[in-house]
């Protein structure tokens, strides 16, 4: 169905604002969640229960010094942090978190943008996202820079095959790319997650390397890299790289939801889908508590090892399962 | 050892030597491709997020392979050595836990022990008990730290904070017995410096019970975890031949095969009195040098239960020798006896007279063979302080156990070496 386009534009300025909210308290939520599994606090000085946490760091990367070191190369310096900014916010664009609206005399999509291939333009998002990773990394002129670029670059183009293959299980089950129809698809069977139980796994373990969350922290390893492909940079700059990565987390997980976990859709609540936002937003802090509770147990990986799990492992697993998936569908039909 | 047949594993260690002849103390960059692009030079300190204090490491790298490394130490030199020489021999033993700040309770124990050996002082059984009581549990402090920050250079966060609350439950014993929580000064020539407090025993206890449970549970996040194993296991070697040619002790020798505790082959206080077992595991990796730290840990903790066990029948007992010419008397006497306040004038303001001799004491410190090596000139301060290292002679071993390792390796391995700078440097 079609809403006049004004409509669409105040859509887009909410969630935008709500993805970034949902992006400032997810750092906080982290740091308290990964406190009370560490025997700590977290925060807890700045507004009740330290709720304004978020808006303190914010204010206090906006005041601070944008540090930009003599040898780094200006302009791709500057655009890295901008483009995996850019990219993280707008994949969200087409993650489907309602069944849609009457409000009034008009119709309101519960997705920003419908597009009938929105699962492509998410993949290709995510890789232009990678460029500013690795351009930043390369023009800061640093050796820890580089290095953590050249694990970026590795890793994320690696693990992004095994995500692509994953989800190819669902658009083979479900015979579309567009997400709004592959949750459509879910409302009145099983959530993919069950024949898809396999791709969703591998979907899970990659995105947790694309998102470069422990236990696949590679290209920002305090320890080793100091702090990955973002060592030279302070401010804002630097803030903008964490919130493509948050942000990131966020659109991965409400992919994960979108394709394997029914979208919007609640198990035995077909009459109440005006709630949909609501449901979306409980599975999505379930997916975030899980990543949060892997970054708080686990060790980390080590390159090689990464790079054989990902290449000899998940890539053999979600070939085979797309192929199965395709196999079965045909033989179905 | 039970530990090495569970684990099941081939014996990955290579044969022969790495140690070129003269042994260096870095590894060098093949001349081949020495200067060109391909290498990579990074500086891993002096600040450096784990660098375990200020190490500094240039390290040249192939992509993330370390194919060169040189280890540079003295950025925290302080001078303890040359300043113990400066000062009456009791306020020189403030200075020896400094040394190595997480053994502190074996450093101080080395340099005491190096005093009374001079003086041939008797030291009174209550005493000595508790002085091995302390340094078990110094053991277990360091162990723990030890533990925390390796987890942590390998990405398993919140270890570290596990290891942390129970080395808190032994920094409060610390308190509840010297009043300090680390660098105690507890240890006094002739025996303690303070009686044991009435508290301290049941509280030592609640801690022994609860130590084995912790241990386990640091079990169940690393030992059980796929990840920790792969990231640790085959890793760092060094063959026993090597180890005892680099001059390694303590848990890295122990891990390497090399069945020698200092504890048990050379006894000092009562280790003889005690039953505990050394572990030995014989893959001399990472891996084991991790083993080999866990199960100290468990060790040491019975340790500290037969020192309980015998000094809380001996309350009442003395706790320091009565030889008034270097122990201080009773502060009570000070008010009624002349010959006591001179001795006390005497001491404290000049310090008491070692006889002229040179000594060599040797202490099991958590890092491995920690030796005083004492001369006096029958003064009142010591003619020459110096300290055997174990922390030194590990560090020396980065060279030959980095070699073809990964960028990440070389920060397990460096940590599974568990140097201390400040006892590098000294």
């Amino acid at each position: 169905m079609s809403e006049p386009w004004w409509v669409s534009v105040i859509k887009a300025l909410v969630i935008i604002n709500l993805v970034l909210l949902t992006f400032a308290y997810t750092t906080l939520l982290e740091r308290k969640l990964l406190a009370r599994m560490q025997l700590r606090f977290g925060p807890n000085r700045a507004g009740p229960y330290g709720l304004l946490q978020p808006i303190a760091d914010l204010v206090k990367l906006v005041r601070k010094e944008s540090f930009f070191p003599t040898a780094a190369i200006d302009a791709p310096y500057i655009l890295a942090p901008v483009v995996s900014a850019f990219t993280a916010l707008a994949a969200f664009a087409v993650i489907p978190f309602g069944n849609g609206w009457n409000i009034w005399r008009y119709h309101v999509n519960g997705v920003v943008a419908n597009v009938p291939i929105s699962l492509i333009l998410i993949f290709a998002l995510g890789s232009i996202g990678i460029y500013g990773f690795i351009v930043g990394g390369w023009a800061s002129e640093s050796k820890y820079s580089l290095l953590g670029s050249m694990r970026t670059c590795a890793q994320l183009v690696s693990y992004e095959v095994s995500l692509a293959l994953s989800v190819l299980g669902v658009v083979i089950t479900a015979g579309s790319l567009s997400l709004v129809q592959i949750v459509h698809n879910q409302a009145h069977s099983l959530w993919y997650v069950v024949p898809q139980a396999v791709g969703f796994l591998v979907f899970l373990i990659s995105g947790v390397a694309e998102t470069s969350r422990a236990p696949f922290d590679l290209p920002e390893a305090e320890q080793e890299l100091v702090a990955g492909y973002h060592t030279e940079y302070s401010g804002m700059r630097w803030g903008l790289f964490q919130m493509a990565e948050y942000v990131n987390m966020i659109t991965l997980s409400g992919l994960a939801i979108t394709l394997f976990l029914g979208g919007w859709h609640f198990p035995f609540a077909h009459g109440v889908d005006f709630l949909g936002p609501l449901w979306f937003f409980v599975k999505l802090l379930a997916l975030l508590f899980a990543f949060i509770w892997l970054r708080a147990t686990l060790p980390r990986l080590r390159y090689d090892q990464l790079m054989s799990f990902g290449w000899k492992i998940l890539l053999p697993v979600a070939t085979v399962n797309a192929l199965v998936t395709a196999l079965v569908v045909v033989w179905a039909n | 050892m039970a530990v090495a047949a569970q684990s099941g594993r081939a014996d990955p260690i290579y044969a022969g030597t790495r140690i070129p002849s003269p042994i260096p103390t870095q590894l060098d960059v093949d001349p081949a491709v020495r200067g060109t692009d391909d290498i990579l030079t990074v500086n891993f300190g002096p600040n450096h997020p784990s660098t375990h204090g200020v190490l500094r490491l240039v390290v040249d790298l192939d992509g993330e392979i370390v194919v060169g490394i040189a280890a540079k130490v003295g950025y925290v030199h302080t001078g303890f050595e040359k300043n113990m020489e400066q000062k009456s021999w009791w306020k020189a033993i403030t200075y020896a836990p400094r040394i190595d700040y997480l053994a502190y309770q074996a450093n101080e124990l080395v340099f005491v022990l190096a005093i009374e050996k001079l003086l041939g002082l008797e030291v009174p059984p209550k005493a000595t008990w508790m002085r091995m009581l302390l340094a078990e549990l110094n053991r277990i402090h360091s162990h723990l730290v030890w533990l925390g920050t390796a987890a942590l250079e390998l990405g398993a966060i919140s270890m570290f904070w596990y290891t942390f609350r129970e080395r808190e439950m032994v920094l409060d014993l610390s308190e509840l017995v010297a009043g300090y929580r680390m660098h105690t000064r507890y240890f006094q020539t002739g025996g303690l410096a303070e009686d044991i407090p009435a508290g301290f025993y049941p509280e030592c206890r609640k801690f022994v019970e609860w130590m084995p449970k912790a241990i386990a549970d640091y079990d169940g996040l690393l030992q059980k975890n796929e990840i920790w194993g792969e990231r640790t296991r085959g890793l760092g070697l060094l063959n026993r031949a090597d180890a005892i040619a680099l001059g390694q002790t303590g848990p890295v020798l122990r891990a390497s095969g090399v069945d020698w505790d200092l504890r048990r082959d050379d006894p000092y206080l009562f280790y003889d009195r005690v039953r505990f077992r050394v572990p030995v595991l014989p893959h001399g990796d990472t891996y084991d040098r991790y083993r080999v730290r866990i199960e100290e840990m468990r060790a040491s903790v019975e340790i500290v239960e037969q020192c309980l066990d015998r000094l809380e029948r001996m309350v009442g007992e003395p706790w320091i020798a009565d030889d008034r010419k270097v122990v201080l008397p009773p502060r009570e006497e000070l008010h009624t006896s002349m010959e006591s306040l001179i001795h006390h004038f005497k001491i404290v303001t000049e310090g008491y007279r070692v006889p002229e001799g040179e000594v060599y004491v040797a202490v099991e410190s958590p890092r491995g063979e920690l030796g005083c090596y004492v001369v006096s000139d029958g003064g009142t301060r010591p003619w020459r302080v110096k300290f055997r290292a174990p922390s030194f002679a590990a560090l020396e071993a980065t060279a030959t156990t980095v070699q073809g390792a990964y960028i990440a390796d070389l920060i397990a391995i460096v940590g599974s070496l568990d140097t201390v700078m400040g006892e590098v440097d000294r």
